[in-house]
C-alpha cells in the first residue's frame, strides 16, 4: 500500500482520525508521518485544549459565541478561543455564559471561596466568609464533627444577624 | 544584589534543609494577580505595559518585605543571565522570551521573586527548602496583603482574583512540591504512585524530562484547580498527598537496602566513579548520576560527601551556571568539558 499523502513510499503508519463523528483512516509513510507529527506538535497548545472545552455544554449557538465582545477592552470570544487567554478582568462578566461551564470543567467549581483583598471592603469580606463558613459547616456535618458544626453554625448566625441589622439601619 | 552575587550563594530550593529534606527538595507557592481595570499583559498596549511595569515595581519595592530586593528589567540582561535566573527557579522559561516590558524582583535570599508582565501583571513566588508548603503560603499571603494595600487588584466576589488564563482564576494560587523518588523509580513502582497522585487532582511532571522518564528522578507536584476551595484547604490537600508519597519512598528505600543492597550500592558507586573520572559529560547524564549519589548520601552509602555540595552540583552544572562560573559564553561541547572539570574538582 502506498502513502496517502506523497503516493510514493510504502505506507507504514496507520492513523485513525475522528472528525465530527466521522472516522477517517490515513495510511502514510514514515517521513510524511514525521511531518504530520511535527505539525500537530507545533500547533497544539493550551489554547487548543481550552478551545476544545469551551464549546462543550454551553448550549449557545456557535455564531453567537464567536461574535461576543468585551465592552471594556474589545476582546472577542473568538480571540479567547485562539489565544486561550482573556483580554481584561471585565471579560469574565462579558463572557460569563461561556466561562461558567468552562471554569466548572477546569476547577470542578465556578465560584471563588478563599482570600478577599482588603480593598474589596468589609461587606464583600463578610459575604465571602459566610460562604466559606457554610461550606465548612456542610463538611463538618458530613464527617459527623458535630461540635465543630455547632461552632460554625453560631458564627454563621452571628454574621447573618450583623448583615440584617445593617440593612435595617440603611 | 547583582546576578553575580546570586552565583556566590546557595539557591533556596537546593539548600537541602527543612522537613523531609532527604526526599522533598523544595516547596513553592505562587499567586497570579492583576491590576484592576487594566488589560492583561498579552492584550495591553505598549504604554499600558510600561505603566504596569512602573506601577508594580514601585508598589512592591515599597513593602517592608521587599525593600531590600533587586529589580531587574529583563531586556537589559544578557541571554546567559536570563537563563541563569530560570535555572535558579526565580523566573519561568516564558519570562525569558519577548522581554521588552518584563521585569523581575528578587529578594536577597532568593526566597521571594515577583515576575512583572509575564502572563499576568504579577506572579508572586515564594520558595522554601524541604517540605514547607504551609510556610510558603504564610509568607506569600502576608506579602500579597502588603502589596494589595498599594495596588488595586482585579477581584470580584464571584470569580475571585481574575487572571489572564481561566485555569488560574479564583485564588490564583499554585502550590508545588519538588520531590526526589529514586527508590520508587528503581523498583518500578513509580508509575502507580504517579497515577494515584494524578487521580487525586494534582498535576505531576518530571523536573527535567517528562512522565516516568523524569531525568534525575525529580518530580514536581502541584494543584490543578485554583477555584472553589480555600487556599488553606488547597495547601493542606497537597501536603497530605505528598506526605503519603514521601512515606512510600521512605519505605521502599528501607526495603531495597535490606533486600537488594548490592544492586543499590553498585548503582551508587558506579555513579560516583563516573562523575569522579569523566572528562566530558552532558547535563542529562550528570543529573541522572547526581540523583544516584544523592540517594547514596541519604542512605549513608556514600559517607564522605556533604549533601549541600551534591545539591549545589545539580545547579552549578546547568548551562548558564557553568557559563557564569567561567565568565564567558561556551558552546555545548565546551560546556560538557567544563562540567566534567567542575565535578571532578568538587568530588576530589
Amino acid at each position: 500500500m502506498l502513502c496517502d499523502i506523497c503516493g510514493k513510499n510504502e505506507a507504514t503508519v496507520h492513523l485513525t482520525e475522528i472528525i465530527n463523528d466521522k472516522v477517517t483512516k490515513l495510511h502514510i509513510c514514515e517521513s510524511c508521518a514525521k511531518e504530520k507529527g511535527a505539525e500537530m506538535e507545533e500547533h497544539f497548545g493550551l489554547s487548543d485544549l481550552l478551545a476544545g472545552l469551551t464549546d462543550l455544554g454551553t448550549g449557545v449557538e456557535p455564531e453567537l459565541v464567536t461574535t461576543a465582545k468585551c465592552p471594556s477592552c474589545g476582546f472577542t470570544y473568538d480571540d479567547f478561543k485562539k489565544m486561550g487567554r482573556l483580554g481584561c478582568s471585565e471579560c469574565y462578566e462579558a463572557f460569563r455564559k461561556y466561562l461558567e461551564p468552562l471554569l466548572k470543567r477546569i476547577h470542578g467549581a465556578n465560584r471563588h471561596v478563599g482570600k478577599v483583598p482588603i480593598s474589596a471592603g468589609k461587606t464583600i469580606k463578610d459575604t465571602q466568609t459566610l460562604q466559606t463558613l457554610k461550606m465548612q459547616l456542610e463538611k463538618a456535618i458530613q464527617s459527623e464533627e458535630f461540635e465543630e458544626a455547632a461552632r460554625l453554625r453560631d458564627k454563621i448566625r452571628e454574621l447573618e444577624g450583623k448583615g440584617k441589622s445593617g440593612k435595617a439601619k440603611g | 544584589m547583582t546576578i553575580d552575587d546570586f552565583l556566590k550563594q546557595d539557591s533556596e530550593w537546593l539548600k537541602g534543609t527543612g522537613p523531609n529534606s532527604d526526599i522533598v527538595m523544595s516547596s513553592r507557592t505562587r499567586l497570579a494577580r492583576n491590576i484592576d481595570k487594566v488589560p492583561f499583559s498579552n492584550w495591553a498596549n505598549k504604554r499600558q505595559l510600561e505603566d504596569i511595569l512602573a506601577q508594580v515595581s514601585q508598589a512592591v519595592m515599597a513593602t517592608n518585605f521587599l525593600k531590600d530586593a533587586t529589580f531587574f528589567r529583563i531586556k537589559d540582561l544578557s541571554e546567559v543571565d536570563r537563563l541563569f535566573l530560570v535555572e535558579r527557579h526565580l523566573m519561568s522559561p516564558e519570562h525569558a522570551k519577548d522581554v521588552e516590558f518584563k521585569g523581575l524582583i528578587v529578594d536577597p535570599k532568593e526566597i521571594v521573586s515577583i515576575m512583572i508582565n509575564e502572563e499576568d501583571h504579577l506572579r508572586i513566588q515564594v520558595l522554601q527548602s524541604g517540605m514547607n508548603l504551609r510556610e510558603c503560603w504564610r509568607i506569600i499571603d502576608e506579602i500579597d496583603t502588603e502589596i494589595s494595600k498599594r495596588l488595586p487588584y482585579a477581584y470580584s466576589p464571584k470569580w475571585g482574583y481574575m487572571t489572564a488564563c481561566p485555569t488560574n482564576a479564583g485564588t490564583g494560587l499554585r502550590g508545588s512540591i519538588m520531590i526526589h523518588m529514586p527508590a520508587l523509580v528503581f523498583t518500578g513502582q513509580i508509575g502507580k504512585v504517579l497515577q494515584a497522585i494524578a487521580k487525586l487532582g494534582l498535576n505531576i511532571r518530571g523536573l527535567y524530562g517528562e512522565g516516568t522518564e523524569a531525568t534525575g528522578n525529580i518530580f514536581q507536584v502541584s494543584n490543578q484547580a485554583s477555584m472553589g476551595m480555600t487556599e488553606d484547604d488547597m495547601i493542606d490537600n497537597i501536603e497530605r498527598i505528598i506526605s503519603q508519597a514521601v512515606l512510600r519512598e521512605e519505605m521502599t528505600r528501607k526495603n531495597v537496602l535490606s533486600k537488594n543492597k548490592e544492586a543499590l550500592v553498585d548503582r551508587v558507586s558506579r555513579a560516583y566513579g563516573t562523575l569522579k573520572s569523566a572528562h566530558i559529560i552532558s547535563s542529562a547524564e550528570t543529573i541522572t548520576l547526581l540523583s544516584a549519589i544523592r540517594l547514596g548520601v541519604d542512605l549513608g552509602i556514600v559517607k564522605n560527601l556533604d549533601k549541600t555540595m551534591v545539591n549545589e552540583l545539580f545547579i552549578l552544572t546547568q548551562p548558564a551556571h557553568l557559563q557564569k562560573l567561567e565568565g564567558k559564553v561556551l558552546t555545548s561541547n565546551e560546556r560538557d568539558v567544563k562540567r566534567a572539570d567542575l565535578i571532578r574538582e568538587k568530588l576530589k
